[in-house]
Order: C-alpha cells, then structure tokens, then sequence
C-alpha cells in the first residue's frame, strides 16, 4: 500500500527517506523559511498530542487530530498570499492556523466557547464546517466574489475523501468549472472517512481524475512531503490568478495521505483497521522526512531542534492558558444571531437573565 | 414618492422585476443567480431586462443545482457581495435547505459577526395554478423556525418592490416568497423610484371590530373578499396581511386581538405545525383575557399538496374562510 504513494503520484520530491528524488526539483525557498516549515509542522504535532490529552483529561469536548496531515496543512499554507481565504472543515488546523488563526481558537472551538469562532478581521478563514462538502460551494462563491471584484486572491478548501461522495462537492466543483473561479481545492485523500475505506467511497481509481468531469486539472501529490504540497499549491495559485489562454483557473489537488490516528477523540479505529497498515504508512510520516532533508543540507541539528521544541511548548501551553481561562457566557448564545436583535431574541435573552438573578447559576445549572 | 397620474400600475411579478433593477441600479455588489434567470428573464419573467441591462457577470444563469446555487451565494456574500438566488419553485428547495438552515442562516452566529450572509432568497411559493407536482407548496414554517433568517411574504405589487428592497438592503438574509397565484392578478401602483416598506411590519387591510383574520400572501384576497361578504351580514372583520412572517409582527397581531377578542388564521400551508398554531399561541401568551372564542385556523389539509384537479378543494377559498370566520363570531 505505502509503495503506491510512489507508484500513483503525479508529484513527489522527497522519497521516503527524506532524500530528494532524482529528477525531482525543491521548491526555491530560502532556508529560514524551510526551516519554519519544518516548525510549522512540528507545532501541529505537539498541538494535537496536546489537543487529545485535554480531552481525554476532560478538560476539552471532542477534537480531530490531524497527525499524519501536517505535511499537506502546512506545505499548502506555505504558499497562500495574506489575502488568500481558507475555507476549512474540522481537520485542518494546521493550515488555518499557518494562515493567522490564532492557535487559542481551535482550542476554544472544541471547548465548546463561542470565543474561538472570533475570527481576526485581517485573517481570510472561514469557521470550521462540521457538515460533509457544505463549505466546498461556499469556498466556490468566496472565490467568484473575488474575480467579481478584480481581486488577487485565490481560495483554498480542504475537504477529505468522504466529502467527494457528497453532492456539494459536485456542485462546488462544476459551479467553479463553469465560473472559472481562482479555486484551489484540496482533497485529503486519508483513506478513510470514519470506517469507510477510501474503496467503498468510489469506484474511481483517484480522486484527482474527477476534476476532468468538470473542466479543470486534477492533480495527485504525495501529501505526506510538504515539498511536493508545496510546489503544487504554490503553481495551482499561480494558474488561478493569472491563466494562460485556454486554461481553467481552478485545480483539483488530491494529496494523498493517512489519517495515523483515529477519526475523532470518540473513534477506535482498532474496530476497523489493522495496526500493520497503520505503521505501513507511518514510515511516510512527513516529520522525519522534512528533518532529514533538512538535516542533510546542513539547515537542522539538534540543537536548533531543541529550540522549536521549546518554543512550540510555550506557545502551546499559552494557548492553552488563554482557553482555559475563558468563561462560558450565556449572553454570548443571543449576539449575532441577527445584526440587530429582534424582539424574540432580546425577551428570552432578558428572561434567562432574570432566572440567572433569580435563582443563580449553581441552582440552575443543577441535573 | 410620487402618486400621481404618471405612476405606473404593475403586476407583482412586474414588481419583483422592477424591485431587481432599482436595487441593482443603486448597489453594484447586488448579483442575481439561479437557473434560467439570464436571456430568458426567469421562469415567470421576474428576472426580465435584468441581463440585457446588467450582462452576465450580474445576472447568472446558473448550473442546475439549488445546494451549488444557495451555497455559491453564501461564499459570495461572505466576501462582500449581496447575492439574489432564485429557486424556481418551493419544491425545489429542499437540495439547498441543508445550505440554508445550516449555514445561511448560522454564519453570523458562528463567525460571531465577522461574516454574515446578507443575502434575498426569492422562491415563488404556493398554489392555485394548476403546476405539477412539487410546484405549489407552502412551506414557510420550515424557514419561519430558523434562528437567524428573515421571512417575508408580499401579496401587494407596491410591497413586493418596497419589501424587495429592504430585503436585499438588509444585512441578514431574507427568505422571500412570491405568492404565484397573484403574479398576475391586479395591477397597482408602483412608483418607478426606489422605496422601501420596512420588514416586520404588518397591514392591517381591513379594519373591523368584530373578529380579527390573520393571512398573508395570496390567501390575503379571498380573505378580504370574505370579510366583504360578510360584512353585508354584518360581521365586521379586521383583516391582518402580516407581510412578514419572521419576525412576525406581535405587537398588531395583539393589538387586533385585543379590540376584537376574536381571531382565525388563514393560510394555504398544511395545518399541522402550520404558522396559525403559533400566532393562536402568541395571541393566548399575550392577550388570554381579551379571548371571547377559540381561535379557528383555516388551512390547507395534513397532505402531500394535490395534484392539480383536486387542488381548489385543498386551497381555503372565500366560502371555507368565511365559515372559519363565522364559527369565531357565533361561538
């Protein structure tokens, strides 16, 4: 199986041991920006390790871990514009995170405060979409206005291989075919959604291919080396906003990866995958291959590694500081549900307020 | 505005079509999308001279797919345009309600205000004019118990360019029915210049003292011509046209109530979970002692809308409100 990431790829550049593959050409990055790359993604590990552990000490709701995704999230990210949009679902943090979204957000989010929805007014992403491809037509739109307006921005939607079964994302896809939007859509192709494996989602042999039925290029990238993501999305963005003649300006990036850990903190995948496949494809884990590529052009040691490790602790912890120490507000349930309150929301808004004087939070609150 | 001798008189439909210029005239971020809208001007011609006027990159014939139509627009609004979608018919909307309750009406709420989905969802709802299956339905109930949408429903040509308006003025999104069977049935005045009748108001049609009726939409005229008729027995009812269903209008829903003491709600959606069950619970939350009889709900019937040889049987006409009416007075 992990010997198909090879075979099946259109793009590829690191082999599975980190060496560069012959023919293949590395991005031209400088080397600090590499080496934030690989800190970039280093951050997303220690984040989810951390995000699991809150929940599993129930101090956090149910999360979705991205481990095994970092390389795609962050490759990608790496090379969006500040005034791309990201429209994202629930297993990218990684990249929405790379594109400004405060780290504390997500933490917020899955704690349950409506304070991790706040999206900063100068960071382009969407809220996390929970329902499967809804947010595929959303990006499409997001896109049209901007080619509407004259605007240099491309639009980004990650999406997993279960989404593809969905009618939004046929109609996502075919409306940004037919209104040639500056779309990057980008297919984690995990290979499982949930306990479906990715055989029981299509008959089609890549998701990639799909893109041919709506007038665009597809394209199947190794998604577990952040380069070759990199390089994709970097000529994927390029063709969005600038075509050639006769070029459509959307793409269809199926990265192809493995979701290493389970669906969710609520899913035991031991139910309906061997541990053999799982360490199959552990062996493309993108870290190690990143620090080896690095390692060997002399841009990482030990040393420096220790000093992201740290770094990337402290931020975490901070994160983690700054949800905790949110309070839940009942208030904040009856803002924003019009830009102007109506009558409705205001009275029931005054009578929780009145029960909350009345007879206090802990009574209230009481099973 | 101008009322004078020089006003045009248009149909409704003339009127949502006329609502789309004036608007698309004033604000450049206004685009109108849906299947068939462009060079044919729409399906009931609501869309007319829109693509000759504005091109196509402001009045889009779309794929066919009310989700893709609904959740572009939702995309489109959120990066600062005002999306018109129109969904051909009721029936239809069912591909794009995930879009809708999921996601227009919550992106405020859940981007605590940094995106909102300002956008007007025409539907052309209702029956009474012999269309196929899944063509006539009235489903305003659905939409009317979503947080976060607005409902309007004009049975008037100068409301629906004035509601239009403020409609696609307005910073949330609106979900705005088009009573069909009156698209063509009566002109009136509609000033050419732009205007706007506030969302949330209701119109008191008819004064009366006896008994107040509370419809909307194309139920309002055979309303209205039953509380003629029986004001010549001389039952004088106070016919409401709510014109917005949400937020509906409380404060003259009680206020008729309160004068009347008596209240039927008439409106072609089944009766079931109907919006009739809420205004009578409205009215007995707010004005119980005033109540001198039970509120009567005259409806459509708890089945599948008909097809279309049985469909004046299901629709409430002017005889069945007007025994709704007088089973409110002689109790």
């Amino acid at each position: 199986m992990s010997e198909s990431i090879r075979s099946d790829t259109d793009v590829q550049i690191l082999d599975k041991d980190g060496s560069v593959l012959p023919d293949a050409t590395v991005p031209d990055l400088d080397d600090d920006t590499l080496v934030e790359m690989y800190a970039q993604m280093r951050l997303c590990r220690s984040f989810d390790e951390r995000a699991v552990s809150l929940q599993r000490q129930g101090r956090s709701g149910t999360y979705s871990t991205m481990l095994g995704h970092e390389g795609t999230l962050v490759g990608s990210a790496f090379a969006l514009a500040e005034d791309d949009w990201i429209v994202p679902y629930y297993r990218d943090q990684g990249a929405t995170v790379t594109h400004g979204l405060p780290l504390e957000n997500i933490l917020m989010y899955y704690m349950g405060h409506e304070q991790g929805s706040v999206i900063p007014e100068d960071v382009n992403v969407m809220p996390i979409c929970i329902t499967i491809a809804d947010h595929i037509p959303h990006a499409t739109g997001i896109a049209w206005a901007s080619k509407l307006k004259g605007e240099e921005s491309a639009t980004v939607c990650y999406f997993g291989d279960g989404a593809t079964s969905e009618g939004d994302f046929h109609e996502g896809l075919n409306f940004a075919g037919v209104m040639d939007t500056p779309n990057l859509f980008i297919c984690m192709n995990n290979q499982w959604a949930i306990s479906t494996p990715f055989e029981r989602q299509t008959a089609a042999d890549t998701i990639a291919q799909k893109a041919q039925g709506y007038g665009f290029e597809g394209i199947r990238v190794d998604g577990m080396d952040p380069l070759a993501v990199y390089t994709v999305t970097q000529q994927a963005r390029e063709k969005a906003l600038d075509p050639d003649a006769d070029q459509a300006r959307p793409t269809l990036i199926e990265t192809l990866l493995y979701r290493i850990g389970a669906h969710n903190t609520s899913d035991d995948p031991s139910a309906y995958r061997g541990e053999e496949e799982v360490e199959e494809w552990r062996e493309w884990d993108p870290l190690p291959r990143l620090e080896t590529f690095l390692r060997e052009r002399g841009l990482l040691d030990d040393e420096e590694i220790d000093a992201i490790e740290e770094r990337n602790t402290e931020q975490v912890e901070a994160a983690v500081e700054a949800a905790e120490n949110v309070t839940a507000d009942p208030e904040e349930m009856f803002e924003h549900v019009y830009a102007e309150q109506t009558q409705n929301v205001r009275e029931q808004q005054e009578y929780l307020r009145r029960l909350r004087e009345e007879f206090g939070d802990e009574q209230l609150l009481e099973d | 505005m101008s009322t004078d001798d020089t006003t045009p008189e248009r149909t409704l439909v003339e009127a949502v079509s006329d609502g789309l210029h004036t608007e698309m005239e004033r604000d450049d971020s206004v685009v109108v999308l849906g299947e068939d809208v462009g060079a044919s001007g729409g399906v009931f011609r609501a869309t007319e001279g829109l693509y000759d006027r504005f091109g196509r990159d402001r009045v889009v014939d779309t794929p066919l797919a009310e989700s893709g139509i609904v959740g572009t627009a939702v995309g489109l609004a959120a990066n600062g345009m005002r999306p018109v979608p129109e969904l051909q018919f009721m029936g239809f909307v069912y591909p794009a309600f995930d879009q809708i309750v999921n996601h227009v009406a919550r992106m405020r709420t859940r981007s605590r205000g940094r995106y909102s989905c300002p956008m007007t969802i025409r539907i052309p709802f209702g029956g009474g004019i012999r269309a196929p299956e899944h063509h006539s339905e009235s489903k305003e109930a659905f939409f009317v118990h979503e947080a976060g949408l607005k409902v309007v429903v004009p049975s008037t040509p100068y409301d629906t360019k004035g509601l239009l308006a403020s409609a696609i003025r307005d910073p949330d999104p609106v979900i705005f029915l088009e009573p069909k069977l009156i698209y063509r049935s009566f002109r009136e005045e509609v000033p050419d210049e732009p205007y706007t009748v506030p969302i949330g108001e209701a119109a008191v049609r008819r004064e009366g003292t006896d008994v107040s009726v509370f419809t909307w939409g194309a139920m309002t005229r055979p309303t209205m011509e039953a509380a003629e008729n029986l004001a010549e027995e001389g039952v004088d009812c106070e016919v409401v046209d709510l014109r917005t269903l949400s937020p509906i209008d409380r404060e003259t829903i009680v206020d008729s109530f309160e004068k009347t003491g008596r209240a039927v709600v008439v409106h072609e959606a089944p009766k079931t979970g109907g919006l009739a069950g809420e205004i009578t619970s409205l009215i007995q939350e707010e004005a119980l002692l005033y109540q001198e009889a039970p509120i009567e709900r005259v409806t459509g019937f708890d089945v599948p809308y008909p097809l279309y040889a049985l469909e004046d049987y299901y629709l409430p006409e002017a005889a069945r409100i007007e025994d709704g009416i007088r089973e409110a007075v002689e109790f």
